[in-house]
């Protein structure tokens, strides 16, 4: 279950086995019945430089990956290998000195900012927690990051409230990246603004990524902002990954049957682009209570029998394109 | 919603903080200001008491008792002699002060325990607000009471701590509510991504979102427990003689012959309590819609 795109390098951050599993507690006694697999074993690499697209529907675990990853939620098990270092049972003390390195872009850039405080505050509280800088590197550092998303410099002294939904992001954005991380996860960055705006804010976020160097890890449901943004692609379905590949290789030719339906679904302009509509039927099943063998099996034009029996593991089947999925098995 | 680097956000906004917003909003609301006003010239007239009468509230001259108004005594004197007026004033003071300082005493408890509860949830949270139950359960009055039967000495600070240990749970509950309602937001989340102390996120984060509905349940509360000293003093649980305060200047007028023939030694007092606990009431409604959300986007 590996997957070596650049084999030569050590990979940034190294995921194994990971499982998210939320308790369901019923009961005055608080009896577990049973859990929630959120994120249901999965392992991936991402290497320093790339960004990794993470697709999938809501609810199929894409953010709970991603909070794991960054220890915001405790993983169930599994290990969580960030710059060589074992993260997964750090305590928060301890974790503190990772979290300048990796960083997180929230999806709302209404709640993902305290409304008290002003850009200023905003953007120089990371310096405050993480570093020893004086008052007056701290304003420089700020200063400079704020330049470089696109905000003015008097914008420092105004409140969130005074701002719009891009220009939040922006803010966000400043925030994540004012300590310089290498590692950033960016959870439905730009899902909440219009598209015209998810345009400027993924250039920024581009721009940013080449000049200081940046590994992202993009989640998003949208395939063609993964498309624009992403080096390798995830497809992650029920909490488990499905097929993951580079990019060029994943959009033209998509093995698994889910991704398949992914794409097909992406609305295109151009008449000889289109391709046939592969029509899920039914609802994502409930990851409380998952199908067995292949999590995709219920909603799977190919189901045959192996499917309820075995869950398929990661397989390579093309250079650096791997897929979970019994039809690839000779 | 416009985004261009240029762009101005709303011209009238510019370089409001949150904090200049709701003081404007307030602002709006006229019969918090006049409460302010009205709550305003009471502090000073309690605080200047000594510039505006020479005379001592708690010694009499019992050769000059139940005096009707004179250029001396502009309200009389009481029973033992003492001058209604100098009692009124210094009688606020031990009010306002029992009042706020019962608040603060509550705030405090209500302050380490809901937001220790609601930011850590699980047992700490079940424990204290278990806890809380137990204490909203004891009645009132019938705690103090005893508190006081046994007491040799009912102090000022002995009573505080009455009222404010009766009162907490209702601040804990409303300051872990906020707490709970606040805790899925993004920004906490965000806040721990930077590896920001607990201690930092309660005070950066949690409470100043949460400070409107502190603010405004303690200030209503002053106001009711201005009403509990008064009370209690006035069936004579409260602060004891010859300390005055609003209270028990009303016991004094008990008697028949002082509600008839002198209305000046016992009007004052009950109007100090009236517009007291009045403009609290209104300035606490006033800071309520200044702080609601909805009364402005936000």
């Amino acid at each position: 279950m590996k997957q070596q795109v650049q084999p030569q390098n050590e990979p940034l951050f190294n995921v194994k086995n990971i499982k998210v599993y939320f308790p369901i507690k019923k009961g005055v006694l608080k009896k577990t019945v049973g859990h929630v697999k959120a994120v249901d074993d999965i392992s991936l690499e991402i290497f320093k430089g790339e960004t990794l697209g993470i697709v999938g529907e809501s609810g199929s675990g894409k953010s709970t990956l991603g909070r794991a990853m960054l220890r915001l939620l405790a993983p169930t098990s599994g290990q969580l290998i960030f710059k060589g270092k074992h993260i997964t049972d750090l305590k928060q003390r301890q974790i503190k000195a990772h979290r300048k390195d990796m960083q997180m872009i929230f999806q709302d850039p209404f709640s993902s900012l305290n409304m008290k405080m002003s850009v200023l505050e905003l953007v120089e509280e990371p310096l405050l927690i993480q570093t020893n800088f004086s008052k007056a590197e701290r304003k420089e550092k700020v200063r400079d990051i704020v330049q470089k998303v696109g905000l003015r410099y008097e914008d420092l002294q105004k409140y969130p409230h005074e701002f719009s939904g891009g220009q939040r992001q922006r803010i966000s954005i400043a925030r994540a990246l004012v300590m310089e991380p290498e590692f950033v996860v960016c959870d439905e960055a730009v899902s909440a603004l219009d598209v015209s705006i998810q345009a400027q804010v993924l250039n920024i976020m581009k721009n940013l990524q080449e000049e200081l160097g940046l590994t992202y890890m993009f989640i998003s449901h949208d395939l063609s902002v993964v498309n624009h943004m992403s080096d390798r692609v995830a497809v992650m379905y029920l909490g488990q990954i499905m097929e993951i590949a580079r990019t060029e290789d994943l959009y033209e030719q998509a093995l698994h049957p889910y991704t398949k339906a992914l794409l097909s679904s992406v609305p295109v302009m151009d008449e000889e682009d289109k391709v046939e509509k592969i029509k899920l039927t039914g609802d994502l099943p409930s990851p409380a209570n998952p199908p067995s063998g292949c999590p995709f099996r219920t909603r799977c034009p190919f189901v045959h029998e192996r499917c309820s029996e075995e869950r398929p593991q990661l397989k390579e089947r093309n250079d650096g394109q791997y897929v979970a999925c019994h039809l690839y098995d000779a | 919603m416009v985004v261009n680097n240029t762009e101005k956000s709303d011209l009238k906004t510019v370089n409001k903080t949150p904090f200049q917003l709701t003081l404007k909003r307030f602002m709006k609301n006229k019969l918090a200001v006049a409460g302010v006003i009205t709550l305003s010239l009471i502090i000073l007239a309690v605080i200047l008491a000594p510039l505006l009468t020479e005379h001592d509230p708690t010694k009499g001259d019992l050769m000059l008792i139940e005096q009707g108004p004179s250029s001396e005594h502009i309200l009389g004197t009481d029973g033992s002699g003492r001058d209604n007026f100098a009692r009124l004033l210094y009688g606020g003071r031990i009010s306002l002060i029992v009042g706020f300082a019962a608040t603060l005493f509550s705030l405090a408890i209500g302050l380490v325990t809901g937001s220790i509860a609601g930011y850590y949830g699980g047992r700490i949270d079940s424990l204290i607000m278990r806890v809380a139950d137990l204490f909203l359960a004891l009645p009132f009055f019938v705690l103090a009471l005893t508190i006081i039967a046994i007491l040799d000495e009912v102090t000022i600070s002995v009573f505080v701590t009455i009222i404010a240990i009766t009162t907490w749970p209702s601040l804990t509950r409303i300051i872990r509510g906020s707490f709970l309602s606040l805790r899925e937001q993004e920004f906490i989340l965000s806040a721990k991504s930077l590896g920001a102390s607990d201690f930092r996120i309660i005070t950066k984060h949690f409470l100043p979102n949460a400070i409107g509905p502190i603010i405004v349940n303690a200030t209503l509360m002053m106001a009711t427990m201005i009403i509990v000293e008064s009370g209690m003093s006035f069936i004579g649980m409260g602060i004891p003689q010859p300390t005055p305060t609003w209270g028990n200047m009303l016991s004094e007028a008990q008697n028949i012959r002082v509600l008839r023939d002198h209305p000046e030694a016992w009007i004052p007092p009950g109007l100090g309590i009236l517009l007291t606990v009045l403009s609290i009431n209104f300035i606490g409604d006033g800071l309520r819609d200044a702080f609601d959300p909805k009364s402005n986007r936000r």
